[in-house]
């Protein structure tokens, strides 16, 4: 729960919508569960709200004080094909309406045309747009093809500055998968032996289930150790996934399997 | 623990597997188990042995150590149920066999926790990949059950096989060779190992439940001499076996000249070879399972690690890495990667090869972490800096032992490889096709896996060669293991006078009849040699009149025969359509002087004209035939998983040592020597020491047919000396001897030394002229041996 970017990244997004989102983000859990747990003094609360830029005022106020981040994705998310000036414009306006975090998309033709100087440049071009918010690189995996890609990909985000980097937009055909995953886990393990620099980790989409996100915290405590399941070097970006770790939890201290109707939708 | 609390350490929590129904079954069995013969557990014997699980010392069972009479009693259910079982259309076996895989599959949870209680090996691997395999080798059998008759035509099984399994992955070694047999319509004894008995009494508890009829399967426990009396038992036509090369030897020692088939299955520590363009973190998951998790293929087996140097430093510190991670402890635990070792001998056997290693200057490296206070646990261990020349004695690695080495060229790797004598699989790690694929073609070993490890399929041949053994189980090469073609035609003939001893000594007489002298030489490496102990004997024609000397051939000639062989590798390497332009060659040039070979063949053995003539015919007919075959006797393809390739490629054994009968002396030789050389074999060839001149004579259609250096060599004298010579040496792989039926006895015997693979036949009575048996697909697998090559592709 603490791992996850709550996300809203819909047409139909609205003030309304995006309130009832930050609720959820301060308070996931239902209380009583929390109490079962034996977690009051310390209720978890989500990794961040992930929303378009339009929505990161609304999202900041609501979560005032909460010290939950506002994450903004930006650069003509999801295909990220706007002109350049445009897409640094978009995330200093992000930024500047108090986004913590910057989802930044990388032109996914730089990688399939092997052009990763141009890739590198544009990238460092959004990292110093970022200013003193974190930038989360999406390589849109499902558009790049081999694994091979992938992990140059990745490593020349790395390179370009990156503080995370993540698998997907959520919108292409294909979204975090396993191998994919570990392609880019182990460029982020060979880049932090080289310079010591730790790079944190999002896989985003198509993670659902509280099984799925038991798998990519096995994978990340397997590659990468201990440090990479925290929420400053670890995110799972999901819209669904909260329901049904709620369900399992509910489980968990009943010992009666759940309905989805039990818990406050995000 | 509190929640709390597991949110900041973050551990894994304990995951086990419960072993009631296991347990519940032996309980069922009073815990004590007799032998499984005639469809029914046989009582309890007095004399029995302990079984206890290795994880906790604690004992599960007692099974009963078989007695010759129990062997006896077990071979006689078999054979009885032989008739009926082998006749059985092929669909009723497909069923029967079907119905294993079926009940396997569903008992699985049974078998897996069974044999994770009895051999120690995580519950991850008996579960995932040694249970769903074994009912894999069912199903695909059924398979060939079915096929038999339409696929094999003319094959027949071979009667009572007896299998003796080692204490390596007993459930699915067991399905691996019963399951081709039985699909073939053999019946079986089993003999499983005194270390891990278990999983065949959980397999013959199975056969019951599936209705296989009563004694198609039969289980013997007991320990070596239980398995010796399997072996030597008269009414056993084939012997399967498994388990370590030494027992392997003594085994091929015990069934020489008996006659019965065999193959060995002896494993030996894995080559897994590293480049410097590997995916070094691939590469490293590769060796965690072959090496530490006990999923490897020698079974639970260790790994020899060849890397290149310029990676090698960077290679270990990441397995130092990945080591710290593997949890050693409960094999029943799920998350346990690295078990027990299966009883405390082999635990001393483990502790002692790393310290020998250790006492050489290997530096160890062990991960840390607690292991169970009881049990035969050692702790996954990595030994870098390892010359071969301190471990190259060691018949195979025990795991959890990785031993690394370095090397600097793909040649240089091949040939480290080459060093440890065994050869049942070895990987190959790099990214590059090229390279990959050039070395997996050159590495001895039955099973390479390029860019992975431990891809098994029942489909895939797998099996040994060099000092791993022969034979294969899995997919079409296996069924041919399982079936005897035709027995060759037979000529009647009197019982021939036992050879002469040759002599050396001048006979008085005029040696040539009063022609120009011609002496029979030596062929070695293409050129004609004079013999070492520079004697020659005489030969005569059928009246006792002097025909000519022939060189009298020793120990050394068919060592530097040998040697000449060795580097011939030329003829090995050159393309199938190549070699078939040089054996079309030799039948033209043999062709062109068939008048002058039909007169040498009616002076050395009196045959009519007419004969003789027929029989220089039938040999350019018989040179023609596997000319032909030369680039048509292809591999396979074997769709065993989805995104692998998994060829099997018939490869030549290398050198091989040929040694023909007085019998047809020009077709004789011609029809063991071409398929031998049509599948790219080197060939030391032990003609006649009767008639040796037309062998001699072929000498000169080679010489004038570009038969290149090295390829054949012909060493004369006296056959059985000179056969027994071909069989001790070691570079010589394979070795065909169609002497007398009753001098093979010494000939297998000889041949244990290296376990090369050697078929014997009577060869006085085997009619050579007779095509339907005398030539063919038998002779062509015979001269090869299959090497299964895993190329799995996608990104």
């Amino acid at each position: 729960m603490t791992c996850i970017d709550l996300t809203t990244l819909a047409g139909d997004d609205t003030p309304g919508r995006v309130r009832r989102l930050c609720a959820k983000a301060r308070r996931p859990l239902r209380p009583d569960l929390v109490a079962a747990l034996g977690l009051e003094d310390r209720p978890p609360t989500v990794g961040a709200v992930c929303v378009y830029p339009t929505m990161v005022a609304t999202a900041v106020a609501a979560l005032d004080e909460s010290g939950i981040p506002v994450a903004s994705v930006a650069t003509g998310f999801p295909a990220g094909l706007t002109p350049l000036p445009q897409r640094l414009a978009e995330i200093r306006h992000a930024v500047g309406e108090g986004a913590a975090e910057i989802d930044i998309v990388i032109t996914r033709g730089h990688a399939l045309l092997g052009e990763w100087g141009a890739l590198h440049d544009e990238v460092a071009a959004m990292r110093d747009a970022c200013g003193a918010a974190h930038m989360k690189a999406i390589l849109g995996t499902g558009d790049l093809g081999p694994l091979r890609t992938v992990y140059k990909a990745a490593a020349v985000a790395m390179q370009a500055g990156a503080d995370f980097i993540k698998t997907s937009t959520g919108k292409e055909d294909v979204n975090a998968t396993l191998p994919v995953s570990l392609a880019m886990l182990r460029a982020l393990r060979h880049y932090g032996d080289r310079t010591g620099v730790r790079v944190g980790f999002k896989p985003a989409g198509g993670v659902r289930t509280a099984k799925d996100a038991l798998n990519w915290l096995v994978l990340m405590k397997e590659e990468l150790g201990r440090p990479w399941l925290e929420p400053d070097l670890f995110r799972i970006g999901a819209s669904s996934l909260l329901g049904d770790i709620e369900r399992q939890i509910e489980h968990h201290v009943t010992g009666r399997y759940a309905a989805a109707a039990n818990h406050a939708p995000a | 623990m509190q929640v709390r609390d597991l949110l900041d350490t973050m551990d894994y929590g304990p995951s086990p597997e419960t072993a009631d129904v296991a347990r519940a079954w032996l309980d069922a069995h009073g815990g004590r188990f007799g032998h499984f013969i005639d469809g029914a557990f046989a009582a309890p014997g007095a004399d029995r042995f302990a079984v206890s699980d290795p994880a906790t010392g604690e004992g599960l069972a007692s099974a009963t150590r078989g007695s010759a009479a129990d062997v006896d009693a077990a071979v006689a259910a078999a054979a009885r149920a032989f008739p009926a079982w082998s006749a059985a259309p092929g669909h009723v076996r497909a069923r029967h066999l079907y119905a294993l895989a079926r009940i396997v599959q569903k008992r699985e949870r049974f078998l897996a926790v069974l044999a994770t209680l009895d051999d120690g090996k995580p519950l991850r691997v008996s579960r995932d990949i040694d249970v769903p395999l074994a009912a894999r080798h069912f199903t695909h059998h059924a398979g060939w059950a079915e096929l038999r008759d339409g696929e094999f035509p003319g094959q027949v099984p071979f009667g009572v096989c007896g299998h003796v399994v080692s204490w390596r992955v007993p459930l699915l070694t067991l399905a691996r060779k019963a399951a081709p047999a039985l699909a073939a319509g053999n019946t079986l004894v089993l003999k499983p190992s005194e270390r891990t008995p278990l999983a065949a009494l959980a397999f013959a508890a199975i056969c019951r439940e599936a209705g296989l009829p009563p004694g198609v399967v039969n289980v013997v426990t007991g320990d070596r001499d239980t398995g010796a009396a399997l072996v030597r038992h008269p009414d056993v036509a084939k012997v399967a076996f498994a388990g370590s090369a030494e027992a392997g030897r003594a085994v091929r020692d015990a069934t020489a000249g008996s006659g019965k088939a065999l193959s060995l299955d002896l494993g030996g520590g894995s080559p897994c070879i590293v480049f410097a363009g590997a995916a070094l973190d691939a590469a490293v998951e590769g060796v965690v399972d072959a090496a530490w998790s006990g999923g490897g293929p020698a079974g639970r087996g260790g790994v020899r690690l060849l890397v290149q140097e310029g990676v090698a430093g960077r290679f270990a510190d990441a397995l130092r890495r990945r080591m710290a991670n593997l949890r050693t402890g409960d094999p029943l635990d799920k998350s346990t990667d690295v078990g027990a070792a299966v009883d405390a001998a082999e635990l001393r056997r483990i502790r002692d090869a790393v310290a020998a290693c250790v006492a050489d200057g290997a530096e160890p490296f062990q991960a840390e972490g607690p292991l169970p206070a009881v049990g035969c646990f050692f702790p996954p261990t990595l030994l870098t800096g390892v010359e071969s020349s301190a471990t190259g004695a060691w018949p195979d690695i025990p795991g959890p032992v990785a031993v690394a080495t370095t090397f600097r060229t793909p040649a240089e790797a091949v040939a480290l490889a080459q060093g440890a004598r065994t050869g049942t699989t070895a990987s190959v790690w790099s990214q590059d096709i090229d390279l990959a694929l050039d070395v997996a073609a050159r590495v001895g070993a039955g099973v390479v896996w390029i860019n992975a490890t431990d891809l098994f399929d029942a489909a895939a041949p797998f099996g040994g060669t060099r000092g791993s053994g022969f034979g294969r189980d899995g997919g079409r090469a296996g069924m041919e293991g399982e079936l005897k073609p035709r027995p060759p035609a037979r000529v009647e003939r009197p019982a021939a006078p036992p050879a002469p001893r040759l002599s050396a000594l001048p006979t008085g007489a005029p040696a040539s009849g009063g022609a120009i002298d011609r002496t029979a030489k030596l062929v070695i490496g293409g050129l004609q040699a004079r013999p070492d102990g520079g004697h020659s004997y005489a030969v005569a024609g059928p009246d006792g009149a002097p025909l000519g000397l022939a060189a009298l051939g020793s120990r050394k000639d068919v060592r530097n025969a040998v040697e000449a062989a060795v580097k011939g590798s030329a003829w090995s390497a050159a393309s199938a359509h190549n070699r078939a332009q040089v054996l079309y060659y030799v039948a033209e040039n043999l062709s062109a002087r068939a008048r002058e070979f039909a007169d040498r063949l009616s002076a050395m053995t009196g045959a009519s004209g007419s004969e003789a003539a027929r029989e220089v015919e039938a040999a350019v007919r018989r040179t023609f035939f596997y000319a032909a075959w030369a680039d048509k006797f292809d591999g396979r393809v074997h769709a065993a998983r989805a995104r692998h390739l998994a060829l099997a490629l018939n490869e030549p054994f290398g050198v091989m040592g040929l040694v023909c009968p007085d019998t047809a002396p020009l077709l004789a030789p011609v029809s063991l020597l071409m398929p031998a050389l049509a599948m790219g074999n080197r060939a030391v060839v032990v003609p006649s020491a009767l008639h040796p001149f037309a062998a001699t004579d072929l000498a000169q259609v080679f010489d004038t047919s570009d038969v290149p250096a090295g390829a054949v060599s012909i060493v004369t004298g006296e056959r059985e000396a000179l056969a027994k010579v071909l069989a001790e040496h070691d570079e010589v792989t394979a070795l065909w001897y169609a002497g007398p039926a009753d001098a093979a006895d010494a000939v297998e015997r000889a041949a244990a030394g290296n376990l090369k693979s050697t078929w014997t036949d009577d060869g006085p009575s085997r009619d050579w002229f007779d095509d339907a048996t005398s030539q063919g697909r038998d002779f062509l697998g015979r001269a090869t041996q299959v090497k299964t090559v895993w190329v799995p592709h996608g990104e």
